[in-house]
């Protein structure tokens, strides 16, 4: 990665934010995003994040794209998983150790159902529009 | 060119420069505000909290001793509820203080007791708590008593930035915390020089010098005993003090005859071996000089300078004059040319000393040249304060004495010798003597040398001898020795001829008469008014350079020969060896 | 194949408990009933954070919210929502009625919560900076590199009313332009990620969600003030912060976005992490600095203050996290966007960290402004176990406890200052009725007392006495005499002590002395704790009518403070009995009260 000029910047924002709205981050059109704080570890959201890759793997899908980010503010709810998956709506799971992770798998990704008894609600406005 | 800085301190227009605290403010209308942690000498350590007052605006109290005066400033240094807090605070110090004054070595001497007889304070609601550490008295010069520390930080600041020695620091935290060295070695183990600057900062009884004057007195009890004393040049400008007369002010021939009351069979003036000094180092430096020998020549007498150039400068070691101090080479003469001359059993000969040090009470053993007359050359160091106490303790009415005269086999001496006791002192000294067994002429063109005179840090100067220029550098207060000693390593590093020919070292700031075993509460006035004593002797002496002095003549006539010859060097010179910092 | 719409069912605890199962259960009736079961999914979530207007019902994609709805009105949602696509308007949530703390357009209301400082954290992956950048990242120090001179900057930070955010509240862009107007040479924009407050942790969560937002901030303020130098120091308590704040500075250099020249400005900055060693006094100033410099961590007096005389000398500005992260967007959207959000006299949002005997504990961001009550029982969720809410405390050991008749106060620094507490960083403590005051009280001096850097009498001395008489008074050897003497203390502490460690570690005492006398007075008096948390207050009575003469608790004290023959009523000695609760808990007939 070489040193950014400012339109090198500029041109790197555009690209990525595009990318962004597509919704398609090199190939993958659905997101499960696991919270990894502080918080979310001590939960067990690193054993989650193992259960959903190896479930994902085990049914043979790839057009999911896992990811880490922090800590989504529902530390009462730890771990807590976002999943994004077109044509349905963004849902936040929480109290999602390993089980519940392989269910988000088979339930939300395959059968396109949500799962009862998880969903939190997005805590708070998202001011970066 | 400083700004005045406009402001109301109780209501009263008071106009001082920029950078005034409102501590030294207050003092313009006559207003001391309380203090405790501080200290004239250090930057305000704004600790201890006695010493808040108000500024109008703000429910906010300042600290009085590090604030800086601001215009416009509405002060309030005292009104009930000023008072309150303050109040509160001591309190709250003195519930965590041992309640022993009457035992105590700062008894009728101390901050606290006096801040709590100022405040009146008589009983205390606040339940007593007192930590209990062991006293550490493993050197053997000063004591260390944790229980009565008020954490005030002066000796930690004294003896880093002012000392430059770091023994001594915060451990622990919180209400754990307490002075100790690094890594909680005892002060033996540490780099300690024992120069006392510790003792002679504390506030109360946390640190203070080794009490030897029992020793003393039974020394002085023993009819087996000859007791014979020396006294410091630094002594006489300031043991007066102790008895309620000016710093500063000559007590000499009272204190040579306070200690013949005592019971001393001799008084000798260590002046008088400063003279001796003199002659050895002078001889030592002009064949130095003359015949490229190691230089700088720099001066030994100080035995904490000396203790930390073997810890933290031994690359300096072989500039070291060899040289005793004047102490050592007047107790090591007591026991071989005095006792000869007057016929006394040696062994029988208690050598006392008094003086303004606490390191000399480790000078008198730290190498095997100090027993250079057969026996220990000096057996016991008192400080000026224990001197204090034992005169006090004898109901001796020492202000209104007659004045005596010394012993005079080992008691005369010239102005030359007195000066030891100041910053600058010994160089002018070396330096009056030097020109003369140089050139060969009666005198110097002036007698004074100004240039090494003053409470600066650092002081150099270029000596014209008769065409010859000889670069000296003075410096006092261990702080300021280390640029010194920089300089020179870099003039080695480049291959230069090092800038200085000559150097003295004194570890106290002023010199002797700031020493750590004077009455304590030195200020800078207070040590401007023990120098201006000592100069005062210099100028009323008739003969006032060293080769003058007829006794040293006779001594070398009938015993010692020439300077540095073998014998001086047997009894009148040491050695150094070097130390690890932390011994262990 | 998924469904075209999905019905979302509270299924938390406070909606549960007002016929949410039935509404659910309802709900899922009348879908089936109307042929949707392949077209609309109904699903019970957890708690979606609104409590006071449960049962909640939100329908997406549409993102409909609907309050208060009864298992009767689940037939007219789907027939007129669902499949007539018209929504029931009198269940839906009516903005309008709601407290109106900010007056911002775009902002949904019953999304309490409006995350500025947060706004990255959830949303990216901390460990890719490209993510950053793609939601406005280094914008905004684009915009200050390239658009704006060092003063545009400040005068922007200024009119904002952005305010110190670990916990003094001092402006910010006055403390920036005090530094700017020190003589140009070696300056230092420092990062105070100290965070020693038990309980907060929102400059941790900040750090390890959003490092970046921080460095771009701080790169911003080296601008602002003319300092090519940064420290940022943190806790080592905190390894997982410190790993992405590394990595983000490694890729952050990698761009150019820190070190020399950045983006072909002429500016050069550059940040250096600095970790702590587990001492809460280094979260002052003052200490930390020393701390920086290799010294002991002990405060030193103001003034001189750090943006004039700070780190090593040099004018210095030190900026808590949460500060730092609110300066791009400041930068981005504008001061005027800024400080129309919170009241008049604190700007922008809070950070708090919403823990204690609470249902959705956990990180919040609200608007200044914003009560305590909303932030309790609406996004809280209210107390867990449906027990009485006692009292909270904000700002740590140098905070304040406020009882329930506060609990309308918008939430600004002067606010909290006034009912005797302090913003603080944000920690936020909610206590219920089984917690006791003076024990509490106690909890915050034991901590402080530890953590005294032991410079200055009035904190080193005054805490521990206080401690002292807070044991001696959940003991139940307190006296009124000691009441007095705490009064002196601590009056004595917050007016002598030479930093805020000390002047605020006796807000606890003073706060709870003010509000709570009754329960001070009881453990005194009465020698009770009615919260039942001081055990040597705590009786044990065996009731003789209950009692079926067992033995069991005789057997298992430990003290042998229990005495009767078998099968006869038993009776305990309150003297000897040392409170260990054995018998309490092993007694099977319910047959010891404990009080």
């Amino acid at each position: 990665m070489a040193k950014l000029t400012l339109d090198d910047l500029r041109k790197l924002r555009d690209e990525k934010q595009k990318a962004i709205e597509k919704r398609d981050p090199s190939n993958k059109d659905a997101q499960i995003i696991v919270g990894m704080g502080t918080c979310g570890i001590a939960a067990g959201a690193k054993e989650t994040f193992n259960a959903i890759i190896d479930e994902l793997d085990a049914k043979n899908i790839s057009h999911v794209l896992v990811r880490q980010t922090g800590c989504m503010g529902l530390c009462h709810s730890e771990p807590t998983v976002e999943v994004i998956v077109p044509d349905m709506p963004t849902v936040i799971y929480g109290n999602v150790n390993a089980e519940v992770g392989k269910q988000i798998v088979n339930d939300h990704i395959v059968s396109k159902r949500l799962i009862d008894n998880h969903i939190c609600d997005k805590p708070a406005m998202d001011i970066v529009r | 060119m400083s700004n005045l800085v406009q402001l109301e301190i109780n209501g009263i227009p008071v106009s001082v420069p920029a950078g005034t605290t409102i501590l030294n403010a207050a003092k313009a209308i006559h207003v001391k505000i309380p203090t405790l942690c501080y200290h004239p000498d250090l930057k305000a350590w704004a600790a201890c909290g006695i010493c808040v007052v108000r500024n109008a605006g703000s429910p906010k109290l300042l600290r009085a001793c590090c604030t800086e005066v601001a215009p416009g400033m509405k002060i309030t240094t005292h009104d009930a509820d000023i008072v309150r807090v303050r109040r509160a605070v001591l309190e709250l110090i003195l519930a965590n203080h041992p309640n022993d004054c009457l035992q105590c070595p700062r008894s009728g001497n101390c901050e606290l007791q006096k801040l709590a007889a100022d405040f009146g304070i008589r009983e205390n609601p606040f339940p007593p708590d007192v930590q209990h550490i062991p006293v550490d008295n493993s050197t053997c010069s000063i004591v260390l008593n944790p229980e009565k520390c008020v954490k005030c930080g002066r000796c930690a600041i004294v003896c880093q930035e002012m000392q430059n020695v770091w023994a001594l620091e915060f451990i622990g935290r919180g209400e754990k915390t307490r002075m100790a060295p690094a890594a909680d070695v005892t002060l033996n183990e540490s780099p300690c020089i024992k120069c006392g600057q510790c003792s002679a900062h504390c506030p109360v009884g946390a640190i203070y010098e080794r009490d030897q004057t029992r020793q003393v007195w039974d020394a002085l009890r023993d009819e087996d005993k000859y007791c014979v004393v020396q006294i410091a040049p630094a002594v006489r400008v300031a043991i007066g003090e102790a008895f309620g007369l000016p710093p500063g002010k000559l007590m000499t021939g009272e204190t040579y005859a306070a200690l013949r009351r005592l019971g001393f069979k001799a008084v000798f003036d260590t002046n008088y071996s400063a003279d001796l000094t003199i002659m050895e180092e002078g001889s030592e430096f002009i064949k130095r000089f003359t015949t490229g020998g190691t230089l700088p020549l720099i001066t030994s007498c100080c035995p904490a300078w000396t203790d930390w150039m073997e810890k933290y400068a031994q690359d300096f070691m072989d500039n070291f004059s060899t040289a005793k101090s004047p102490q050592q080479m007047l107790g090591v003469l007591a026991k071989t040319y005095y006792a000869e001359k007057m016929g006394i059993d040696p062994a029988k000969i208690f050598m006392v000393s008094v003086m303004p040090c606490t390191a000399k009470k480790y000078e008198i053993s730290r190498s095997e040249t100090m027993f250079a007359s057969g026996y220990q050359d000096i057996d016991v160091v008192l400080t000026t304060r224990e001197l204090a106490r034992m005169l006090k303790s004898a109901g001796i009415d020492f202000p209104n004495l007659e004045p005596e005269e010394a012993d005079s086999i080992l008691g005369e001496y010239t102005g030359a010798g007195t000066i030891f006791g100041v910053t600058g002192g010994v160089m002018e000294a070396a330096l009056r003597t030097a020109y003369c067994l140089i050139t060969g002429e009666a005198q110097p063109p002036s007698i004074d040398f100004e240039a090494v005179r003053g409470m600066k840090g650092v002081k150099e100067a270029t000596i014209d001898i008769k065409g010859t220029p000889v670069k000296i550098a003075v410096a006092h207060q261990m702080g300021n020795v280390e640029q010194v000693l920089e300089a020179i390593r870099e003039d080695r590093k480049a291959g230069r001829k090092p800038r200085y020919d000559f150097i003295e070292v004194m570890a106290c700031r002023g010199g002797c008469i700031g020493g750590g075993g004077q009455p304590t509460g030195a200020t800078d006035e207070v040590r401007k008014a023990r120098t201006a004593g000592l100069y005062t002797d210099d100028e009323k002496s008739v003969l006032r350079m060293s080769h003058l002095n007829p006794q040293i003549q006779t001594l070398y006539k009938e015993y010692i020969g020439e300077p540095l010859s073998e014998k001086a060097h047997h009894l009148l010179h040491n050695h150094y060896h070097p130390k690890k910092v932390y011994a262990k | 194949m998924s469904y075209k719409q999905y019905i979302l069912v509270c299924g938390g605890t406070a909606c549960d408990s007002i016929r949410g199962m039935e509404l659910f259960n309802a709900l899922k009736t009348a879908v089936k009933e109307n042929g949707l079961i392949n077209e609309v999914q109904v699903v019970r979530t957890g708690c979606l954070g609104f409590c006071e207007k449960g049962p909640i019902v939100k329908v997406l994609p549409q993102d409909t919210f609907y309050v208060e709805v009864k298992p009767e009105d689940a037939e007219e949602i789907i027939k007129e929502h669902i499949i007539k696509g018209r929504e029931v308007s009198r269940l839906l949530y009516d903005k309008e009625q709601s407290k109106i703390h900010v007056a911002i357009e775009g902002i949904d209301f019953y999304q309490k919560q409006f995350r500025v400082v947060l706004r990255n954290c959830g949303a990216i992956d901390p460990n890719v900076i490209d993510e950053y950048i793609a939601r406005d990242g280094y914008k905004a120090l684009e915009k200050a590199l390239f658009d704006m001179t060092p003063q545009d900057v400040i005068d922007e930070i200024s009119k904002s009313g952005l305010r110190g955010r670990g916990g003094a509240g001092f402006p910010t862009g006055k403390k920036w332009s005090f530094a700017a107007a020190q003589p140009a040479g070696q300056k230092y924009m420092v990062c105070n990620a100290d965070e020693g407050d038990p309980g907060a942790y929102m400059d941790r969560s900040t750090l390890e969600g959003d490092p970046h937002s921080v460095l771009e901030a701080m790169t911003i303020g080296g601008y602002a003030i003319g300092a090519d130098k940064g420290f940022i120091y943190i806790r080592a308590e905190y390894p997982l912060a410190i790993k992405r704040l590394e990595n983000a500075l490694k890729q952050a250099r990698e761009y150019g976005l820190l070190g020399n020249d950045i983006l072909g400005s002429g500016f050069s900055f550059d940040i250096e992490i600095r970790l702590g060693a587990g001492a809460f006094v280094c979260g002052e100033e003052t200490a930390l600095l020393a701390s920086i410099e290799g010294n002991r961590g002990m405060p030193r007096p103001r003034p001189p203050f750090p943006a004039v005389k700070g780190l090593w000398g040099r004018p210095t500005v030190i900026n808590n996290v949460e500060t730092l992260a609110n300066i791009p967007v400041i930068l981005l959207k504008g001061a005027d966007w800024f400080n129309k959000i919170g009241t008049a006299t604190s700007k922008g949002t809070k950070v708090f960290a919403l823990t204690g005997k609470i249902n959705n504990s956990g990180l919040i961001e609200v608007p200044m402004g914003t009560t305590l009550r909303e932030i309790i029982f609406d996004i809280g969720g209210g107390i867990r176990g449906g027990k009485a809410f006692k009292a909270a405390q904000t700002g740590g050991p140098s905070g304040g406890i406020i009882p329930p008749q506060f609990l309308d106060t918008p939430i600004d620094y002067e606010n909290l200052a006034k009912i005797g507490s302090i913003m603080g960083s944000g920690g936020l403590i909610v206590m219920d009725e089984d917690d006791c005051i003076p024990n509490i009280a106690k909890f915050y001096l034991d901590f402080t007392v530890d953590e005294s850097c032991g410079k200055c009498a009035p904190c080193r001395i005054g805490g521990r006495k206080l401690l002292n008489y807070l044991d001696k008074i959940c003991d139940g050897k307190g006296t009124h005499e000691d009441i007095e003497n705490m009064r002196e203390i601590s009056e004595a502490m917050s007016r002598a002590s030479l930093c805020g460690l000390g002047q605020t570690a006796s807000n606890p005492v003073q706060s709870s002395l003010r509000y709570f006398m009754d329960e001070y007075k009881e453990h005194i008096d009465d020698k009770r704790c009615r919260a039942g948390k001081c055990k040597n207050l705590l009786r044990y009575t065996i009731d003789k009518t209950k009692c079926v003469g067992c033995t069991a608790c005789a057997r298992v004290c430990p003290a042998n403070a229990i005495a009767g023959e078998r099968k006869q009523p038993h009776a305990i000695n309150n003297e000897t009995c040392i409170k260990c609760g054995q018998c309490y808990e092993i007694c099977k007939f319910h047959a010891i009260t404990r009080e």
